[in-house]
């Protein structure tokens, strides 16, 4: 039993450690931040699960590809679904975190926020791609193709463009992310775990889509 | 409504803290020994989740057992 559960348990662990501990540890001071830094725990790993998860999605992709197979696609299309539901709370705490300290819901000037506006906008594409396919190889294989395609352009935009330009997010504008000046020791003690917990805890989330669309397959045979 | 206890929240914690020399941090807030209730709070609701997905994968477990039993 504990073989098979051994990571929704760490997750859970995990998890629960840093909403404790997240609230009670020793925050640098700083102007500005004041408290919100301890966001950092919880909106930040937020978006480590959803590019977990989509990396987890681009290779069932190029498992769906190399093998023709329509079970990968459908686990490329769980994964996605899975990362899509941590990119809308992590849209959202993003923007209330940045009212309190940049000042606005939304800037148009922050390369991160528009590219992630685009990506979502990007894999809420390739949901409708692949539900407007009704041939089931050739959906696998178009779906495939876009979501490969999807992710290239996801790290584009929200890894690649925010370093090249000015930015409001720490580790962005050419500077390596999480520093000795964005994080100290303190902070990595819960956030690392954080990121963790919350990379598993989207594998069980996945693992539950997958055994969904397993019965639905089944049913409809 | 979330988003108004938030900034009621928000707003006291402040309230509480303006005193403060330096950046103003919830040093009252945690003085009073009560951020252990909110920290209880937050970690029954996340364990409550927990308790709804272990619910959900056992409600798996029977379908697939039944699937698994017809098709033989």
């Amino acid at each position: 039993m504990i073989k098979k559960h051994w990571y929704k348990i760490t997750a859970v662990l995990l998890i629960l450690y840093t909403l404790v501990w997240g609230l009670l540890n020793r925050v640098p001071r700083l102007d500005i931040l004041n408290e919100t830094i301890r966001n950092v725990y919880y909106h930040v790993p937020i978006w480590f699960a959803m590019l977990f998860m989509m990396t987890v999605s681009m290779i069932h992709s190029i498992q769906s590809l190399s093998k023709n197979s329509v079970k990968h696609d459908t686990k490329a299309y769980n994964a996605a679904v899975v990362g899509f539901f941590f990119s809308i709370p992590g849209l959202t705490t993003g923007s209330f975190w940045a009212k309190y300290t940049w000042g606005t819901w939304w800037t148009f000037q922050d390369p991160k926020l528009n590219g992630v506006a685009i990506s979502i906008l990007i894999y809420l594409a390739y949901f409708i791609l692949r539900a407007s396919i009704d041939d089931e190889l050739k959906k696998a294989r178009i779906a495939a193709v876009y979501n490969i395609f999807a992710y290239v352009m996801m790290n584009v935009f929200i890894m690649i463009l925010p370093r090249l330009t000015d930015s409001l997010h720490p580790g962005n504008g050419g500077n390596p992310a999480f520093s000795k000046y964005d994080l100290n020791d303190a902070m990595r003690f819960v956030f690392y775990p954080a990121v963790i917990g919350w990379v598993l805890m989207s594998y069980w989330l996945f693992q539950i889509k997958n055994r969904i669309s397993e019965l639905n397959e089944l049913y409809h045979e | 409504m979330n988003r108004n206890i938030a900034i009621v929240l928000l707003s006291l914690i402040g309230f509480m803290a303006k005193a403060q020399e330096g950046p103003q941090m919830a040093d009252t807030f945690r003085e009073n020994g009560k951020i252990y209730v909110v920290i209880s709070v937050i970690a029954i609701i996340f364990l409550a989740l927990v308790v709804f997905l272990v619910y959900l994968e056992r409600k798996l477990n029977k379908l697939e057992k039944q699937f698994k039993n017809k098709s033989h």
